[in-house]
């Protein structure tokens, strides 16, 4: 399970503001944009806090509960920021086998947060994610849109140290 | 023209691996020594064996250098390209025999294969509309607009015996058929490219090798049931995906193969995309219209069935990207040609992503009917280190476990289910004597707890219920009546779920109870994981005689549980031992066990 708690005070500037009323503008009237919406959101904002919700509720009518609904449906919709380095274990099948969770317990020790969460100095975010599809070098993780893969558990220091 | 081609894979598993980085010094490479007129760089999509990425191919000669460094770069463009030299040490070894180089087809892990769905990932620039159509890309639906009513291809279709590569096997050209038959002023035509089964990721190597040959089926399918509109539902987490296919559509649209008056018919037909947002019940084909519509992805009862109301109420079909990367080649081939592989009752062939505890991973398409031996042992290239097989996992968390005993059973949709597994979209995950079958049941439930979608209460909460018993067995804490509440449950989920997520998610314990119930009783009753696996049921311990007393353990210990004198055998303290198994890596002398 992953964490939900919302631990950082929203901070969207003019710009962001103007950006995702640009994308609401455009999209509100096609048919199933809601999902549309959430995602170019999620990009303007990097995550989709409650601010960022009611606004998009505001400008295409939706109700606010809906919006809700569906912002916290999928996995890949964030209700909490990300950190500078957002670090994805992958826990699908192929590298499971191949030890990944064990990866993931001692990133959750070395980084003293749980999945889903960012650490106190927005650095780190840590979730766990299902098969990136990388199964020929699991065990994977990314940071950002780096792939380490075929790692063993000894290797993370040194994967983190690269990030300090 | 070029006198030499260098196709280097583009794929997720070598992009992972850093060949984006080869490609960018490869080109600096070629310029230096002044080749680029007359050596091409191809950025192609999967080759399959991505167990040895960054792949690359050098063309006319074929050699197949493998897990490529940057560093040997300029030593394959110097000597290979510049001089004519192959440069043997950097070849893949399987395809070096003495002095000779043998065709990449004539090692094992492609000798079995036969490719239809993949047949051009690896071999063509995805990003390129016209080496597609060089292939014979778009000729296909140029026959059937120009040369074939819409009932002939459904004939064709159902002929071919084609069934859906999502996992489920339903007659492909009897969805059109249905769909086909139901008027209507708008009807849909969607592609799953949801790929959601962890373990799998043949929809993604299509969509990144050869994205073409999905619009072309589905504007052929479009004109089969008389719809005007598709669309693709692709998971946002293959990024390489999304933009291949968003350059695929510009092209086609460029190129009048998408929308308005294709061919000079008058068929209409485009295609958008729509991105997942990471829910796996997307997958379940009511769910991902619901989800294209805006809203949470929950499935809905059928019937109504998609092919009279599907999205927006319309009639639509849906098929996943494998199903439609084999319909352009059966209206070319004709669709004797596609029943002739295969089994009686299921024809062609089917793509797995081959993973797990197996040398060869990677992506490989066998005509149905191969066995486990022959893609595991021969195929796969075996287990590594010496590891005993211990069963193969089809299916992902629908499917199931299948053990030693079945290793020779003919591998088709009805022979799957008739073991207790399924097809599934085509993930094959091999494990060895070191996995833990009562913890792989317990994955799998974690993953369907975590995705289930919540809406009807079998599913919502069976799950859990299934998921903390097998907690329950893996801390040594289970009963045997425990089993038989398993088992009840699991009979209550099949038939009361909403949605095929539910129904199959026992389907990984109950397998795993049928082939491995020895591997539960040992957890239950001896209190002991055979496999090594459960942490709560394991122990580490020193063995005296092979312990020089380094003392490395006992400084690396997290939790200071290990205990012993400079020169002495040490002791581990059960009672502060977390069993991280720090000090087991860092044992110099392998003297210390788990049991």
């Amino acid at each position: 399970m992953l964490s939900k708690k919302t631990t950082v005070p929203f901070r969207g500037t003019e710009e962001q503001e103007k950006a995702l009323l640009e994308v609401i503008a455009e999209l509100k009237d096609e048919k199933g944009a809601l999902m549309r919406i959430l995602q170019k959101a999620q990009d303007i904002y990097g995550y989709l806090p409650i601010e960022v919700q009611k606004m998009i509720s505001d400008g295409t009518g939706i109700p606010l509960e809906k919006i809700y609904g569906v912002a916290t449906f999928y996995s890949q919709f964030a209700l909490n920021p990300k950190g500078k380095y957002q670090i994805s274990v992958c826990l699908g099948t192929a590298c499971y086998v191949k030890g990944s969770g064990d990866i993931y317990n001692k990133l959750m020790e070395k980084l003293g947060i749980e999945g889903g969460e960012c650490t106190p100095d927005g650095k780190f975010s840590l979730d766990a994610c299902r098969c990136i599809g990388a199964c020929g070098l699991a065990p994977v993780i990314t940071i950002n849109d780096e792939v380490y893969g075929r790692l063993k558990v000894d290797d993370i220091d040194d994967i983190l140290a690269k990030y300090e | 023209m070029y006198r030499s081609h260098v196709l280097v894979c583009g794929g997720t598993g070598c992009t992972s691996s850093g060949s984006h980085r080869i490609i960018e010094k490869l080109e600096k490479e070629i310029k230096k020594q002044g080749l680029e007129d007359e050596v091409g760089v191809v950025k192609t999509g999967c080759f399959g064996l991505c167990a040895l990425g960054p792949i690359m191919i050098v063309y006319p000669e074929g050699s197949f250098y493998s897990m490529v460094k940057e560093d040997d770069i300029e030593e394959i463009v110097s000597e290979h390209l510049l001089k004519g030299r192959v440069v043997t040490r950097l070849l893949y070894d399987e395809t070096v025999k003495g002095a000779e180089v043998l065709p990449l087809q004539e090692t094992e892990f492609y000798k079995k294969q036969k490719r239809v769905a993949l047949r051009n990932c690896g071999v063509i620039n995805p990003e390129n509309i016209e080496e597609y159509i060089g292939t014979g890309g778009y000729e296909a639906l140029g026959k059937v607009l120009t040369e074939m009513t819409p009932e002939q291809v459904i004939q064709v279709m159902l002929d071919s015996g084609l069934r859906g590569r999502g996992g489920a096997g339903f007659p492909t050209g009897l969805k059109w058929k249905f769909a086909a038959g139901n008027p209507s002023d708008q009807k849909y035509v969607c592609c799953n490219a949801d790929e959601g089964d962890p373990g799998a990721f043949m929809d993604r190597s299509v969509l990144e090798g050869d994205p073409h040959v999905v619009l072309e089926a589905m504007a052929i399918a479009g004109y089969a049931i008389g719809a005007s509109q598709g669309y693709i539902y692709v998971r946002a987490e293959y990024p390489i995906a999304v933009q291949r296919l968003n350059i695929a559509i510009g092209q086609a649209r460029e190129y009048g193969l998408l929308g308005k008056d294709i061919f000079g018919t008058g068929f209409d037909f485009d295609i958008e995309l729509r991105l997942g947002a990471g829910a796996f019940v997307c997958g379940e084909e009511t769910a991902l219209m619901t989800s294209i519509e805006g809203n949470r992805g929950e499935p809905r009862p059928r019937p109504p069935f998609p092919a009279l109301k599907g999205l927006y109420q319309k009639p639509t079909i849906l098929n996943n990207v494998e199903t439609y990367a084999n319909v352009p080649q059966i209206i070319l081939k004709g669709p004797e040609w596609f029943a002739s592989m295969g089994t009686e009752k299921s024809k062609g062939t089917k793509v797995f992503a081959l993973g797990g505890k197996v040398n060869n991973t990677g992506l490989v398409e066998i005509p149905m009917g191969t066995t486990l031996r022959e893609i595991v042992e021969e195929i796969g290239g075996g287990i590594p280190n010496g590891k005993k097989f211990k069963a193969a996992q089809t299916g992902g968390p629908s499917g199931g476990c299948i053990p030693a005993e079945h290793f020779d059973v003919p591998i088709d949709y009805d022979n799957l289910i008739a073991i207790g597994s399924m097809m599934g979209s085509g993930g094959l995950i091999v494990m060895d004597e070191d996995t833990c079958m009562v913890d792989i049941a317990k994955f799998f439930l974690e993953f369907t707890v975590d995705e289930s979608c919540g809406k009807c209460t079998p599913c919502r909460v069976g799950t859990r219920r299934m998921l903390e018993i097998l907690e329950k067995i893996t801390k040594g804490q289970g009963t045997m009546e425990d089993l038989d509440r398993l088992e009840e449950l699991a009979a209550h989920l099949s038939s009361n779920s909403l949605c095929a997520l539910g129904q199959t998610a026992p389907n990984p314990v109950l397998s795993t109870l049928k082939y491995f119930k020895d591997e539960y009783i040992a957890h239950i009753v001896d209190k002991k994981c055979p496999a090594g696996v459960c942490k709560d049921l394991l122990q580490y311990k020193i063995d005296p005689d092979k312990c020089k007393g380094c003392t490395l353990c006992a400084r690396n210990c997290p939790n200071n549980a290990i205990t012993g004198k400079v020169k002495e055998a040490h002791v581990i303290d059960q009672e502060k031992c977390v069993k991280c198994g720090a000090c087991m890596e860092k044992c110099r002398f392998g003297a210390i066990y788990k049991e």
